[in-house]
């Protein structure tokens, strides 16, 4: 037996599997490590031919995925600000910085308004790619605009959560846009128009923890990670192994907390429905609860 | 009495002081004039200590062993205290304490974290960390004051909500997501205070009100000094660097706009002069309440909601002209 036996698995594994594939013309699947082309992945809705893992896609995928042609993306003269001079290994303003050339977005989140099956919709999407899809005041500020929006034109929102949580960097501004996404909902619940929250793989700490959690209708990509906590923390903190399924979409709707599942396939005709059911343009204000 | 590491100067005046007291007692030395220049002494260095701390200190004082908790504080300023247990769904969380008060005479109804003042309570109360159950006894004791229209006042002091397992299961972020939508349209007045460590959701999950004051040495962020310090630099040796960084005392939040008072502690901090610390603390509760019941419900509810809709920093720039034709219609 040689000195030098590798005990952990894929240390081993020869170069030539271990080969990342180029981007733009092959993808391999996180999962199960099967291989594809990026035109089998995008006709089949950003998921893996082989197991239907659903790659995390960004927020101008969802536009182009729901909406039925052109639609508007809205607030994007928003930007962040660096109010409170943070630095830690970085300083804020090069994070972000660095986060406009490598995504080429404006923040965590873009806001459109269109049509999915000639009813109008406005739909919020997070992008985790951009300092882990962090709330800050910019998102913060552009959900609380969409909410008005919503209000003022009687249309349905969705918003659709991929996010590590509160942005670090702005301290108690980020932890004060749960306060305002979630007073901001409960003006928009009062007027009866329906907000339908779909959470994504990641959606954690203050993001599940106000908008995400408040639809009238909540649903959830498969296999996606939705929690309070991330899984490091309760795995410190109670020192044993998480079970296999622990805070997936599964496990949520296991628990009480989604309404359903849907894939990505379906996701247009499934917004779509509830577009309909809901539709508030319709709907008769007088027979509905008052709060 | 427990020092902090920066109060040590303040330690070796004390030590010398009970000796020479000592010896006063003893002997037939007066000992009268030497006892009255260390006291002198004493005073002006805790001034000359507490005028100048920092970020990391107040969450050091934040934490003291001794410092008062939710109810010290209920007893303290409420002639009657009837603690109410129990969420209705599950069980009773020990972790935030509440019930029906009577502040001179006025019903309220109280609630706060609570933390255990020995190891063995400490344990029993979760040191302070609430599971779903807490923020859903929380509401229903909130909702119960609605019914009555009896002004709500939450104490803040936790290290953040309890990140368990069944913590997660029960849907902990739920119960906090329900309890900001809920309290931003209670029909009551909602005071909020932050006595102690105001850590992230779990403080906030009871937090949101017409008016949140800190105390004046308590800290108020979206993330403890040391998460921040573990996630950002990686390791858990920075966080007085992270406790600067986040900017999280009572003077800056409420230079940010993001409190709507600083409550003033006995110099030495709340531990010190307990008693008195409750007497302020309750007069300022009760002004509050007072302001708050001059507007009309609905007026109170839109106020409450535009003072958290304003909350951001944010810059507004001219779109770019090539992004404008790249993001702005898309096919």
């Amino acid at each position: 037996m040689g000195w030098f036996k590798r005990l952990k698995d894929g240390i081993q594994t020869a170069t030539r599997n271990k080969k990342e594939a180029p981007e733009g013309l092959w993808y391999k699947c996180e999962s199960c490590k099967e291989a594809s082309t990026m035109k089998e992945m995008k006709e089949n809705f950003y998921k893996c031919p082989h197991c239907n893992y659903h790659t995390r896609i960004n927020s101008f995928d969802y536009f182009s995925l729901l909406f039925d042609g052109p639609y508007e993306e809205l607030f994007i003269d928003l930007v962040s600000k660096d109010h409170l001079h943070f630095t830690d290994l970085k300083a804020y303003p090069d994070r972000l910085n660095e986060a406009y050339r490598k995504t080429q977005l404006s923040d965590a989140i873009a806001v459109a308004h269109g049509k999915i099956n000639r009813r109008p919709l406005i739909v919020a999407a997070m992008d985790f790619k951009f300092i882990g899809g962090s709330m800050g005041s910019v998102v913060g500020e552009r959900i609380a605009r969409a909410i008005d929006f919503a209000r003022q034109n009687r249309t349905p929102l969705l918003i659709i959560s991929k996010s590590g949580g509160a942005r670090m960097m702005e301290s108690a501004f980020s932890l004060m846009q749960m306060a305002k996404t979630s007073a901001k909902l409960s003006q928009l619940a009062k007027a009866g128009v329906p907000y339908f929250s779909m959470l994504t793989d990641p959606t954690t700490g203050g993001v599940t923890a106000s908008f995400a959690m408040l639809g009238d209708i909540n649903f959830a990509e498969p296999k996606a990670l939705i929690g309070f906590a991330g899984p490091r923390v309760i795995k410190e903190t109670i020192k044993r192994d998480l079970p296999e399924d622990f805070q997936t979409s599964e496990f949520l709707l296991e628990h009480g907390f989604l309404d359903f599942i849907v894939d990505r396939k379906d996701l247009k005709e499934t917004v779509s429905d509830m577009v309909s059911y809901f539709d508030p343009q319709k709907m008769d204000k007088s027979k509905m609860l008052e709060e | 009495m427990v020092f902090l590491d920066f109060e040590q100067p303040l330690e070796s005046l004390y030590e010398q002081l009970e000796k020479i007291q000592q010896v006063g007692q003893e002997g037939d030395v007066d000992v009268s004039v030497m006892v009255r220049e260390l006291e002198n002494k004493i005073k002006n260095k805790r001034k000359e200590i507490y005028s100048n701390l920092t970020g990391w200190q107040k969450v050091q004082l934040s934490r003291h062993p001794e410092r008062p908790y939710t109810l010290f504080y209920i007893k303290q300023m409420c002639r009657k205290f009837t603690e109410l247990h129990g969420d209705r769904y599950f069980k009773d969380d020990k972790a935030i304490v509440g019930g029906l008060a009577s502040l001179d005479g006025q019903t309220i109804v109280i609630i706060g974290h609570q933390k255990g003042i020995n190891t063995k309570m400490r344990q029993y109360r979760n040191f302070g960390m609430a599971n779903p159950e807490g923020y859903r006894k929380a509401l229903r004791l909130m909702k119960l004051a609605e019914r009555f229209g009896f002004p709500v006042v939450t104490l803040i002091d936790t290290p953040g909500a309890f990140p368990g397992m069944e913590a997660e299961e029960r849907g902990q972020a739920e119960a906090i997501a329900r309890n900001l939508l809920e309290m931003a349209q209670l029909r009551v007045p909602i005071v909020c205070a932050v006595i102690g460590e105001g850590a992230s959701g779990g403080a906030i999950g009871i937090g949101l009100g017409d008016r949140v004051y800190m105390l004046e040495n308590t800290w108020y962020s979206v993330i403890s000094p040391e998460s921040c310090s573990s996630i950002l630099w990686r390791s858990w040796d920075f966080k007085e660097q992270a406790a600067e960084a986040l900017k999280l005392t009572a003077d800056h939040m409420f230079e940010f706009g993001l409190i709507d008072g600083i409550i003033k502690e006995p110099l030495g901090g709340a531990h010190t002069a307990p008693e008195e610390m409750a007497k302020i603390l309750k007069k300022q509760i009760k002004k509050a309440i007072a302001e708050i019941q001059e507007l009309t419900i609905d007026e109170m509810i839109e106020t409450r909601i535009n003072k958290y809709a304003s909350m951001g920093v944010y810059d507004v720039v001219e779109p770019l002209k090539e992004e404008e034709s790249d993001k702005k219609v898309k096919a």
